[in-house]
């Protein structure tokens, strides 16, 4: 267990230097900050002047050396436009992403489980071939488009649900901003969950019932019937459990489609969280922030990815972490 | 009994004050960076200027000015102008507003990266009095007005000694803020949404401004703004793409209001890399080939105005006679005389979210101008990348847009057309080659002619000559939108230069 947490931390360490590296090397292709920074009457004169003086006329070693130095002490640099610590900027809007995100899980949970074992205890079944039939429409559609419809739908049309933001929050514990505990923020929270979800619902409902299917064949399951226990001990204890096992891998994986998804989903509903604000940071060429965000996200999927590896350890005691090379 | 009757009482005053106290929710595409007004330059930041702070005059809606700040003002000579200044103003700190705050802070705008050039040529501030000065000018300035307008004075006593305008990095006056403005912020979540509340000693007590909180929303995307408009969840939004404006125009108890602004739109033809964009018929030939018309009805939906010059039509150097002109057979024609008939290759480039509909119009431009045999090689950036390959005048044919900072003619002269000087600064976003010594004399002279016909009649010349020489090829000016509820009577206090008075803004 040691071994492996410790084998985890460096390849951590690894990744995130490649990462860092990479922003790096993307960083000029995105543009000029200080052309962001500047109204249009400003003379080229001084914005070479702004330019030397943040040192972005140095060598793209001499600013890589420096910032990694920076880095290694804590400091993932000043964002521009917030003018904050980059990294105190990106964990103010971790909470606003976190709980999108979870609340998704929770919706994908409760609903891919169910409809995945019921399509494949019931396979002939109507309500079965409807499930099929609209998960493969879920999979198709993008999900900008989920999410403009949902919008129309419920908020314009209807006017159920806000249209954009995160409503009222609360400080719990002085550190975290939640929007579970309000009303208001709960109602908020509906349509971008929803349409986050969806992004991956379908995805897990075809994965539970593909594996259930194979499960329900297996010699074990066969057994358990001849040898007389009752349906619902085989369907939910016996077979579900084996069926989580490679579920399980998959999602662990899906984080970083969730991340990704978490940018579209955050700016259909203008939800302020890390997705938008990585967005908007592309588009202002704030660079540190950039950097700064990969390499949380990086962090998130080494994290993400351990905690899968021990989850699987601990339901499926025959694999061995350390021995397994992960 | 006595109960009912004091709660029906209650009631009323309930919707006595309701009906005079209102909160605005606002949404709009971007915030503004800082609350430093010296900061940087830009719409974001004038907004805010307007709504926290006041200048010493500001822009009417008829394009002539009102007193804010100062009350009256009188040419002494041409080199002195006097103003007088409002009595009994108090900044949002407490501190009461004087001659001091107005100095202080032309010498701290003298001082900013981004405000220097503007004022540059301002001598000095002389205090006759704490509510009278005189404004002395190294050379006469016709403009001197327009500058006023950017003036808004900050409170010395609180900003002093911790004022550095910091560009990247945090500074006092990018967090704190304390004007003479009709609104006092409350809450700022930078990016997300800014919260305001009417200052309760605002001097202007004409003002029939009745909303006393502005609650200030970021949403960057254009369809979940309009979408928060449509739900009800906020009562003023801007911008609106031209796309939604029908939708927009079919709601129900939603109102749309447009006015054309003064951003010119328009295409470089860079003749120091063609010699082909040498030859004045080719320019020419390309100007007739280009339909504005069409490109204003097909992809900006009618919300803008063809243009066939820079200056727009309250611009003093505004021309009449000269209206876009379509000649397919002309442009043929023309080329034919250049010996350009069996055309040429151009590369051109546009930025594709700075415009509005950017792209589309340099794709529709693309196949304009394939009808007079010259075939574009087009590539579209987002702005951050295609202003660097700007500067660096990367392609053929550049797409610009330019709103006047001083709402003048000659601002767009200065950069655009006349010959690039990095010591002036003349000529930055000159991005044609072209370079007329005899037009830039004239430019020179509109900017210290202090009688006004002769002015009108000297930029009206430029104009002209620009026109004649096909120097660049105007394509539109672009329409401002806005859309609000029903009772929010936003008509009024909108202008186009697009930062909206809201301290005047009633809410039925």
């Amino acid at each position: 267990m040691l071994i492996f947490l410790l084998r985890r931390l460096f390849q951590a360490c690894v990744v995130l230097t490649v990462i860092s590296i990479l922003s790096f090397v993307i960083q000029d292709s995105l543009g000029d900050p200080v052309r962001q920074m500047v109204g249009q009457s400003i003379s080229p004169v001084e914005i070479e002047k702004i330019r030397e003086e943040q040192g972005l006329n140095d060598t793209k070693f001499e600013q890589y050396t420096r910032y990694a130095s920076n880095v290694l002490q804590g400091d993932f640099g000043h964002s521009y436009f917030y003018k904050e610590p980059a990294l105190d900027v990106i964990l103010k809007k971790l909470p606003a992403t976190f709980e999108l995100a979870f609340s998704a899980i929770v919706i994908i949970i409760l609903v891919s489980v169910p409809c995945g074992i019921y399509a494949a205890i019931r396979p002939k079944n109507i309500l079965a071939k409807f499930l099929m039939f609209s998960s493969t429409i879920g999979l198709s559609v993008p999900i900008f488009i989920v999410g403009i419809f949902l919008l129309y739908t419920f908020s314009i049309e209807l006017q159920w649900t806000p249209s954009f933001g995160r409503g009222d929050t609360v400080l719990v514990l002085g550190i975290w901003e939640t929007g579970f505990l309000t009303l208001d923020g709960l109602s908020h929270l509906i349509l971008p969950s929803l349409s986050l979800a969806i992004a991956l619902l379908p995805m897990f409902v075809r994965l539970i019932r593909s594996e259930m299917l194979e499960v329900l064949h297996s010699e074990y399951v066969k057994y358990a019937w001849a040898k007389g226990l009752s349906p619902a001990r085989i369907y939910f204890v016996h077979a579900l459990k084996n069926t989580m096992l490679p579920i399980i891998t998959i999602g662990g994986i899906q984080v970083g489609t969730l991340v990704a998804y978490t940018i579209l989903t955050e700016t259909i509903f203008q939800w302020p969280g890390m997705g938008s604000l990585f967005l908007d940071a592309v588009n202002r060429v704030d660079s540190p922030l950039i950097s700064a965000y990969l390499m949380v996200v990086g962090a998130i999927f080494v994290i993400s990815n351990t905690l899968v590896d021990l989850i699987y350890g601990y339901i499926n005691p025959t694999v061995r972490l350390a021995s397994h090379g992960l | 009994m006595k109960v009912v009757a004091r709660f029906i009482h209650l009631i009323g005053l309930f919707f006595c004050s309701a009906n005079f106290a209102a909160t605005l929710h606002m949404a709009t595409d971007a915030d503004p960076a800082s609350l430093d007004p010296h900061e940087h330059l830009s719409q974001g930041t004038l907004q805010l200027s307007h709504l926290t702070f006041d200048p010493l005059l500001r822009w009417t809606q008829e394009n002539t000015f009102e007193p804010r700040l100062a009350t009256s003002w009188k040419s002494i000579d041409p080199l002195t102008t006097r103003f007088d200044l409002r009595e009994d103003v108090y900044f949002h700190s407490g501190n009461p507003f004087s001659a001091d705050d107005v100095i202080y802070t032309m010498q701290r705008l003298k001082s900013s990266v981004e405000f220097r050039a503007l004022f540059d040529n301002i001598d000095r501030v002389e205090k006759l009095s704490d509510y009278r000065i005189d404004i002395i000018t190294h050379k006469p300035t016709p403009l001197l007005l327009n500058l006023m307008a950017y003036l808004f004075p900050m409170d010395k006593a609180f900003y002093q000694g911790r004022d550095d305008i910091v560009k990247f990095g945090n500074s006092f006056a990018s967090r704190n803020l304390s004007g003479t403005g009709p609104y006092i912020i409350t809450n700022r979540e930078p990016g997300t949404r800014i919260e305001f509340v009417r200052n309760a000693n605002y001097w202007d007590t004409i003002s029939k401004g009745n909303v006393d909180r502005i609650e200030f929303s970021t949403i960057k995307s254009d369809s979940t703004r309009l979408a928060a408009l449509l739900s009800g969840d906020v009562d003023f939004i801007f911008p609106i793409s031209p796309l939604d404006m029908p939708r927009v125009k079919r709601s129900p108890n939603i109102q749309l209001v447009t006015l054309p602004s003064t951003r010119i739109l328009l295409l470089q033809l860079n003749q120091n890399r063609r010699t082909e964009l040498k030859n004045t018929k080719v320019r020419q030939a390309i100007n007739l080939a280009v339909n504005q018309e069409i490109i204003v009805k097909k992809i900006l939906k009618g919300f803008g105005t063809a243009a066939a010059q820079l200056s727009a039509d309250d611009f003093l150097g505004h021309l009449d006679s000269i209206r876009p002109q379509f000649e397919l057979a002309k442009a043929r024609q023309l080329m034919q005389e250049a010996g350009y008939e069996k055309g040429f290759k151009v590369s051109m480039m546009a930025p594709n979210n700075r415009y509005i509909h950017d792209e589309k119009i340099a794709q529709a431009i693309t196949a304009m101008l394939a009808k007079i045999n010259i075939k574009v090689d087009l590539k579209t950036l987002p702005k951050a990348q295609y202003f660097q390959e700007y500067d660096k005048r990367s392609a053929d044919i550049m797409m610009l847009g330019w709103q006047s900072d001083t709402l003048d003619s000659n601002n767009l002269f200065e950069f655009i057309v006349a010959c690039p000087d990095p010591i002036t600064g003349y000529g930055v976003y000159n991005a044609n080659g072209y370079c007329n010594p005899r037009l830039d004399s004239r430019i020179k002279s509109a900017n210290r002619e202090l009688n006004p016909e002769k002015r009108i009649r000297l930029l009206q010349q430029i104009e002209s000559t620009i026109a004649q020489d096909a120097v660049v090829v105007p394509i539109a000016w672009e329409h401002l939108a806005w859309g609000a509820k029903e009772n929010v009577n936003i008509s009024s206090i909108v202008n186009s230069q697009g930062w909206p008075y809201l301290g005047d803004l009633v809410i039925d």
